[in-house]
């Protein structure tokens, strides 16, 4: 395998930006250095693994914490709290007793923050719903990501007809309006009757499972990360270390995988994080708009969209799953910034 | 006619109740009868406020919404009208551009009407008889009358002209007399609801010369105003029409405002805060559920609220699995948690529980519940949830996969979201259909889709018993693989059929007896349990501080032109 040298290319990078001493250090080695020293970048990782966790301790918390149900309408229910039972929907006050408004935060164990119109817990429900954006917002990524590298690889190496062929159909699917096109799936798989659900070889897909949403992010943000990858294979093919493998007699598939792969590994790393935080963003639009994750299950854009009829009296419904939101969106993109000072020398280099 | 939710308040017509053959009354929130506050002078400009603007047309012979129609009664007129008072008097036929409501001859199958001299159109013109079979021609030769087919089709030649409106000819069904001033209508068959069908907008009546196509403003009608703007991006107005008399205070009586303006496309909070600021004076749209209780505190004097002659419930679809099986039907019906659902709808304050098809005051009401704890005494109390797994059980279909099928609006789905989990507390695999509001309705009505479990809601066009029992409920009216077909269940009992035709027929000579054997085939019909009806709800009125001499007709609701803003 050779590896693209930045010495080679006239690149220079000092001891200070590097960590120290870069004599017989791999890439990935001194990436790594780089990465722990900065700091912020690390704080968002962790920040990032946090929510991961307490997203997949969900179970724990409504079972065991809250006592509660997130899937569950809970209207009529009552639960105990400073000794005194009180309803989770309450009759409106006023002369008129309008309006029916659910439980507040509490700030204990039960309804922590709250409950929502059907009588739910929501900090249950957005625990629940980490799980679901994450699901959502990773599986997409690594889909988008795995195929557009591919892809990429293939159309940058071997060029010509092939490329054509694939830069055109992104250049389709990244002309297709992403919304118009995940509604237009969504209808369509929604409205199928249960006796013919939509089948994809040996797999059945019901219109209100995650792979849904999920295989629709991640097909729309395919052209996203191919471009940048293809135009990086188109360079690499180039260079002096693959005409060297080809002039060795190295096969194709050889040369794509064990030189050029390599040497863009590191792009598709960098982009990763970028994309979960793009496709967590896309899950929570698409599910605030009834066609991402369907209920009785939760996103964070779902308990958005439930939170809205509630923003003047219960403001928390809304606001806890966009904090969710926000933070994830925010170490993620932090962490990505990381890992690409970390990753891609380049960005920091200076002509010699 | 069936409404979306009236928190969007597409289609919609008729409400509420025919208490008056019942002995009900409309009761605003302050306890005082709907009639309620005292009538102020005329003058000013009456300002509402929308979120949209009518769906549909504006032609008021295509239009079908509660919108529209709530100003059509006050621009246009019928041979006949209902009363525009408020309270239960409001769904007493009167005559109007006739003189007298005439008795049907021939076996209920004539109808003789002498129409009034004088009255003009807001153009100038005369009316007269001839206007009248114009009026007709043309709700068969536009071809968009959503009712022409079903409701006008008993006027000899009506039929025909249903199937080639462009050479429509009502020569034999429709005779006017300019010299005598007399108007009669030949049918086909007897027709005890034909008056009220010529007491709604698709029957006003329009000068002769109205272009046969749909127009994009009201033509000129013969009411105390006139339409000057339609713009469905912007507003609707209507001023004073220079040629109006008061010809009866029953029928059409002058209206106070000297205009009358709906500025549209703003949303539903901000119609709240106009109202409160006196920007606005009513608000077209339902409030809010998160703006209610600021309503109830603070402006409870401008809140009028008041029960609707309407049913907002759930279609099975009885020849689909698994709800063609009786027990399965039976089963969620008793395990249906009502009082839940009106949570959702809003609270007790605005809708009151039902198991039954027809609403509370309306012709052939009589209070029947058998899906509750301690059923007898017709109303509903709480869920059997025992029974309910019992009849799972016994009905096999346990672990079947439904899909729950509503609109995307908030309360609807709300009420989705509970019967999802209700039936998975069941056994059954429920799975969520929610469609955007413009298609979910055409798409549960049509037979090639299938849809297991449906919601809808109805309101009355007027009031009969047939207008809920037979329309969504009768056989004729399940059209296979039809966007219009508005017995969602599929249901139809030949041996409640029958019964359905026969009370039709008792009602041209005898509505009185047509009416119990309405409140049986109601009782019949809820028994065999093709709906979970939900309940019967209420509309809330939000007016501005200025807004004197608040009316609530059961027929066409707030009645805007009666109020004074001066």
């Amino acid at each position: 395998m050779a590896v693209f040298e930045p010495e080679a290319e006239g690149l220079v990078l000092d001891a200070e930006e590097t960590g120290g001493d870069v004599v017989g250090r791999s890439p990935w080695s001194l990436a790594g250095r780089r990465l722990l020293r900065n700091k912020l970048a690390l704080a968002a990782f962790a920040l990032f693994v946090l929510i991961v966790a307490v997203s997949l301790a969900a179970p724990l918390y409504a079972h065991r914490v809250a006592h509660t149900d997130p899937y569950a309408s809970n209207l009529s229910g009552t639960f105990q709290l400073n000794g005194k039972t009180v309803q989770v929907i309450q009759q409106g006050a006023g002369k008129l007793g309008l309006g029916e408004t659910p439980v507040g935060p509490t700030w204990h164990a039960k309804y922590f923050i709250g409950a929502d119109s059907q009588g739910r817990d929501v900090m249950a429900r957005v625990l629940y719903g980490g799980r679901a954006s994450l699901f959502i917002g990773v599986g997409s990524a690594l889909l988008a990501c795995l195929v557009a590298l591919v892809l990429a690889l293939v159309a940058g190496y071997f060029g010509g007809i092939t490329d054509l062929v694939l830069s055109r159909l992104m250049d389709l699917i990244w002309a297709f309006p992403l919304y118009l096109l995940a509604i237009s799936l969504a209808t369509v798989l929604l409205a199928r009757p249960t006796t013919k659900p939509l089948k994809i070889w040996f797999i059945t897909l019901q219109a209100a499972s995650l792979w849904i949403p999920l295989l629709i992010i991640g097909i729309v943000y395919i052209p996203y990360v191919f471009r940048p990858i293809r135009g990086q294979v188109l360079s690499l093919r180039e260079k002096e270390f693959v005409e060297a493998a080809v002039a060795q007699g190295a096969g194709s598939l050889r040369v794509v995988f064990l030189e050029v792969l390599p040497n863009v590994l590191s792009t598709v790393i960098v982009l990763l994080p970028l994309m979960i935080a793009t496709t967590i963003l896309t899950e929570s639009a698409l599910s605030y708009l009834s066609i991402g994750v369907q209920p009785p299950k939760a996103s964070w854009g779902t308990i958005v969209e439930d939170g809205q009829t509630l923003l003047y009296t219960r403001p928390w419904v809304a606001i806890a799953p966009g904090i969710m939101i926000v933070l994830t969106v925010l170490a993620l993109n932090v962490f990505g910034d990381g890992l690409r000072d970390a990753l891609d020398p380049r960005s920091k280099v200076r002509m010699k | 006619m069936r409404a979306r939710s009236l928190f969007l308040l597409v289609a919609a017509l008729g409400l509420t109740a025919t208490l008056a053959a019942c002995g009900g009354s409309s009761k605003s929130s302050k306890g005082t009868t709907s009639t309620s506050t005292s009538a102020g002078a005329a003058g000013g400009t009456f300002i509402a406020v929308a979120n949209k603007a009518p769906s549909g047309s504006p032609d008021p012979q295509i239009d079908y919404t509660l919108q529209e129609w709530q100003l059509l009664i006050f621009t246009h007129d019928g041979l006949v009208a209902f009363k525009r008072v408020g309270g239960t008097g409001g769904t007493q036929l009167v005559p109007d551009l006739a003189t007298s409501i005439p008795n049907p001859t021939d076996g209920g199958k004539t109808y003789t009407f002498t129409i009034r001299k004088g009255i003009k159109f807001s153009n100038g013109k005369e009316l007269k008889p001839s206007d009248v079979k114009y009026t007709f021609l043309r709700l068969f030769k536009i071809k968009q009358s959503p009712n022409a087919g079903s409701w006008y089709n008993v006027i000899v030649g009506g039929d025909a002209c249903v199937k080639t409106p462009a050479s429509c000819n009502l020569d034999q069904g429709v005779i006017a007399n300019d010299a005598k001033g007399t108007v009669t209508f030949h049918l086909t068959r007897g027709d005890p609801e034909f008056l009220d069908k010529l007491a709604v907008p698709f029957a006003f009546i329009l000068p002769t010369g109205t272009p046969n196509h749909e127009v994009q403003i009201p033509p000129p009608g013969t009411g105390p105003y006139k339409w000057v703007e339609y713009n469905p991006n912007k507003a609707l107005k209507l001023v004073r029409n220079p040629f109006f008399k008061e010809w009866s205070k029953d029928a059409q009586p002058n209206g106070n405002p000297d205009t009358i303006i709906e500025k549209l496309n703003i949303s539903v909070e901000g119609e709240v805060t106009q109202v409160e600021n006196g920007q606005a004076d009513w608000m077209f749209d339902l409030p809010p559920s998160d703006r209610l209780n600021e309503m109830s505190t603070k402006y409870s004097k401008q809140v009028y609220i008041n029960p609707l002659t309407a049913v907002l419930y759930f279609a099975f679809n009885v020849r689909v699995p698994p709800f063609n099986n009786l027990k399965a039907r039976q089963a969620v019906n008793f395990a249906t948690d009502r009082n839940a659902l009106v949570k959702i709808y809003g609270g007790p304050k605005l809708a009151v529980p039902t198991c039954q098809i027809l609403p509370p005051g309306f012709p052939g009401y009589k209070a029947y519940c058998p899906y509750t704890k301690n059923p007898g005494s017709g109303k509903w109390t709480a869920p059997d949830l025992a029974k309910a797994r019992k009849l799972v059980a016994e009905s096999g279909t346990k672990g079947a996969v439904v899909k729950v099928n509503t609109d995307t609006t908030d309360v609807d789905k709300g009420f989705g979201e509970y019967f999802i989990g209700l039936l998975n507390s069941l056994g059954y695999k429920a799975q969520p259909q929610f469609l955007s509001a413009d298609i979910q309705y055409p798409f549960c009505q049509n037979s090639k889709n299938k849809v297991q479990f449906c919601f809808s809601s109805w309101y009355q066009d007027y009031p009969a018993a047939s207008d809920f029992l037979n329309v969504l409920l009768g056989c004729s009216d399940f059209v296979p693989n039809s966007n219009a077909s508005p017995n969602i269940s599929e249901f139809c009992d030949k041996g409640i059929q029958a019964q359905m035709n026969g009370a039709l027929k008792q009602g041209i000579t005898d509505p009185s007896g047509a009416n119990q054997k309405w409140a049986q085939i109601d009782h019949a019909v809820t028994d065999q349990a093709p709906w979970v009806a939900m309940f019967n709800p209420k509309y809330v009125n939000f007016v501005s501080k200025r807004v004197k001499g608040f009316q609530f007709s059961p027929q066409w609701y707030f009645l805007i032109d009666q109020a004074s803003v001066k």
